[in-house]
């Protein structure tokens, strides 16, 4: 028997034609594409059934609903959330509106989240740094009390700084689809929200360490790597075990010859592709536990990437086009000719390449 | 005289008792829907009908019906939205309080239109006086054999329980209510799926307001043409109004719709005119989320015409000079009303009531009370205004549900036409925090 395939719809996004199955949303058929004209997502999480549509990050607007309807849609719309129809035309980078909201939620995110970059395990990894990058502007106009939390061990080897919460609910899902208790959940309402557990230390289960992977900001830690290094001065690689519990294929984080962090493996999304289990996690820590597979695909434009390839080599992402794009040149008028290599004393010649050598 | 029809027995004395509503003509409906209709010529004489959801939406009820998925073997459910909790909205609860059994037949009429054979009342859990009220009515009803097994001997089961809430806001929300029913937090569910396909327990599910259920009955006895002809348009019937604020006579009435604002507030019949010796300043129309109007153009609209009580005259010129008829929570302002304490105060209960689901209501409702409360304590800045009306469009259209548009259109709408009053406060702060201190600039007072 023939297998039937189901009729593909057409949908344009930032001008660019896309084909896809009935069902897929606008957010995945834009990825299809590639990540130039994805939209941000901070609670949507493909693994997790349920996440998306909170924080508002991928509004896009809907210039066309379809081939049948080619009426606008009135608001923008999530579009983790909403499937694409045939004809549909979507403007996501090329909006003005769209950039505008998106800039109202870079900033609605950051009134109550630190700037604590500098000290953050996340930073490098932050979904929310690299949203404002792209979006965001370098100044704020809130200037009331921000909310602060006490830090709380929800679990032997996890820790909740709920000051950077951005309240996602990725690691509610996580812990309600993976696990068989449900142990936290979100309590308070409003901005007075928190994520918690609410009674200290309920987090014990194999799998609770997964909430760490899923956070897009640094609200859920590794004690075990809290303040170890920076993520850019480490060195990925693909890793694997015999695992009872979890299929224990994992990416393991170097430095030098330490092993100082287990992760489950992301795709270029930044979401996991199988949950592992706590103890390849936190207590498989050296090398001889694991049979090496080779480096980790990063792209380049990450900071993980950073010193580790040509400049001219990487493509710049959206926020760094931006970035360019606003970038204005200082007109240099000096006088040069009293700075060449000629004036150099002689013997600092010595130490150039020969390529480098001054014409005589 | 005005025609009546939720409130035409409402002061007969008993008449919250099964007995007593019988005999003023009670539960003629249920007999004549169960006995000689069938549910079909129920929705369509709803949908003849023309009437508007009475929650706030003002969706066309009969074309909520006519949504309903109706997928084989999956039950149906019928939902009473009786969690009323706007500030200035008082309707439902007046009606379940006093003439619980019209609520009832209508339930009843209504879920056999939809083939429900189990439907809620959910109510807030604040009244918890009401629901006692309700639960009593029931088993009567049921004593008298208008609901459960076989109802009538028609063969049509119907059990219908009444649900406390836990006192949200949020959940007047229809699937934040939903959401609660089903034992979770009320947070309001992404759309699409409506609960029309996917509502209660992921089944087919209408939630109607308790105004627009208490409709049906009279409806079914009456037909559909004859309450298109009450009323004006596409508002058609009459409508529950709660009146508050600084007139003579708060309360709650029924109006036909289409009477002048003007003669609502004016007349003896309604709201006997602004407090005495006072002036009218500003109205609230529907609700404290609908945007605000100075009197001037409360009782006319922008080509100089009488406003109306009706849902298109009351929109009429945009939120520029209109607002929305809402829920019909009518509160009045006079001259001695401070706006920026009113729009505070309506900031705060929206900041408060905000389940934290989405970031821009989460975030956005509490910078602007916060905004608010500094300007009101003299705290205010120049770039206040301005940023309040930008943090008031970010929120506006990109939340999940309407609690973000109804936190930024009180605000939006007391900074568009009340800007110098905001203003006066920003460069008079000493004056403006004087315990009582009201700008008395340029208004236009009726």
């Amino acid at each position: 028997m023939e297998d039937v395939k189901p009729q593909l719809l057409k949908v344009t996004i930032d001008g660019i034609e896309v084909e896809v199955e009935p069902g897929t949303t606008i957010l995945q058929a834009a990825r299809k594409i590639g990540p130039e004209v994805a939209p941000p997502a901070m609670c949507y999480y493909q693994p997790l059934k349920g996440s998306g549509g909170k924080c508002r990050a991928c509004l896009v607007r809907v210039a066309a609903g379809s081939a049948k309807d080619p009426r606008p849609m009135p608001k923008l719309v999530a579009s983790c959330l909403t499937a694409v129809q045939d004809g549909m035309i979507v403007e996501n980078t090329t909006n003005p509106q769209v950039l505008d909201a998106r800039n109202g939620i870079v900033e609605f995110l950051l009134l109550n989240h630190p700037l604590d970059c500098p000290v953050c395990d996340q930073a490098g990894e932050c979904d929310l740094q690299n949203f404002a990058f792209d979006h965001g502007k370098v100044t704020t106009r809130y200037e009331e009390d921000r909310r602060t939390f006490e830090k709380h061990d929800i679990g032997p080897y996890i820790q909740l700084h709920m000051t950077r919460c951005i309240l996602c609910y990725r690691c509610v899902y996580t812990a309600d689809q993976i696990t068989e208790k449900r142990v936290h959940g979100v309590l308070g309402r409003g901005d007075a929200s928190e994520i918690g557990t609410y009674i200290e230390k309920a987090i014990d289960n194999d799998f609770s360490g997964n909430v760490i992977d899923v956070c897009p900001v640094g609200a859920l830690t590794d004690k075990t790597y809290r303040f170890k290094n920076r993520v850019w001065f480490t060195k990925p690689v693909d890793a694997h075990r015999d695992c009872p519990t979890c299929s224990g294929n994992v990416t393991i984080w170097y430095r030098g010859e330490e092993v100082i962090r287990v992760t489950a493996r992301k795709n270029e999304w930044n979401e996991v592709t199988e949950f592992i289990c706590n103890t390849c996690r936190f207590e498989k820590k050296k090398t001889s536990d694991w049979t090496i597979e080779g480096p980790t695909k990063v792209s380049r434009s990450s900071v993980i990437s950073a010193n580790k390839y040509r400049a001219d080599t990487i493509k710049p992402s959206f926020g760094q086009r931006l970035a360019a794009a606003e970038y204005k040149p200082i007109h240099d008028e000096r006088d040069t000719s009293q700075l060449t290599i000629q004036q150099l004393p002689p013997e600092r010649f010595a130490k150039l390449p020969s390529a480098m050598e001054p014409e005589p | 005289m005005a025609t009546k029809i939720l409130t035409e027995h409402i002061n007969v004395p008993g008449i919250e008792t099964f007995d007593v509503y019988r005999k003023q003509g009670g539960y003629t409906a249920v007999e004549k829907a169960l006995k000689t209709m069938t549910p079909e010529a129920i929705v369509e004489e709803v949908k003849k009908a023309g009437v508007r959801g009475r929650g706030g939406a003002g969706f066309p009820m009969g074309m909520k019906w006519s949504f309903l998925a109706k997928p084989e073997g999956v039950p149906r459910y019928l939902v009473c939205n009786a969690d009323e909790s706007e500030p200035g909205t008082f309707k439902d609860h007046y009606l379940m309080k006093n003439i619980p059994h019209l609520l009832i037949e209508g339930m009843i009429v209504s879920s056999f239109a939809l083939g429900a054979n189990k439907s809620f009342i959910y109510v807030r859990g604040e009244l918890m006086y009401v629901i006692r009220i309700l639960e009593k009515a029931i088993a009567e009803a049921k004593a008298k054999g208008f609901l459960g097994k076989n109802i009538l001997g028609t063969g049509y089961d119907l059990e219908l329980v009444v649900q406390p809430g836990g006192g949200a806001y949020i959940c007047g929300e229809e699937t934040a209510l939903l959401e609660s029913l089903e034992g979770k937090r009320g947070n309001p569910r992404n759309k699409p799926p409506f609960p029309a396909v996917k509502g209660l327990y992921q089944c087919p599910t209408v939630v109607n307001n308790v105004e627009s259920i208490a409709t049906a009955s009279w409806i079914v006895n009456n037909g559909g043409d004859a309450y298109a002809a009450i009323g004006i348009g596409r508002s058609t019937g009459t409508k529950l109004i709660s009146a508050s604020g600084h007139i003579n006579k708060p309360g709650v009435y029924e109006i036909e719709l289409g009477v002048p604002v003007e003669d609502f507030i004016y007349a003896d019949e309604w709201c006997g005119g602004i407090r005495t010796g006072h002036k009218f300043k500003a109205l609230v129309a529907g609700g404290s989320s609908v945007p605000i109007l100075p009197a001037n153009l409360a009782l006319t609209l922008a080509n100089g015409d009488k406003r109306l009580m009706s849902y298109e005259s009351l929109s009429e010129g945009g939120f520029a000079t209109g607002t929305m008829l809402g829920s019909g929570g009518f509160i009045v302002f006079d001259e001695t009303s401070c706006i920026v304490r009113n729009t505070w105060n309506f900031s705060r209960f929206y900041h408060h009531e905000s389940c934290g689901q989405c970031s821009p209501c989460r975030e956005g409702t509490g910078w602007m009370e916060k905004v608010l409360h500094r300007i009101e304590y003299g705290h205010g800045h120049q770039q206040d205004i301005d940023l309040l009306v930008d943090v008031a469009k970010k929120i506006e259209g990109n939340t999940i549900c309407p609690l973000g548009d109804a936190a930024a259109w009180p605000v939006a709408s007391a900074i568009r036409h009340f800007r110098d009053e905001f203003q006066w406060h920003i460069d008079n702060p000493a004056e403006a925090t004087q315990p009582g201190a009201v700008y008395r600039g340029e208004m236009a007072l009726v």
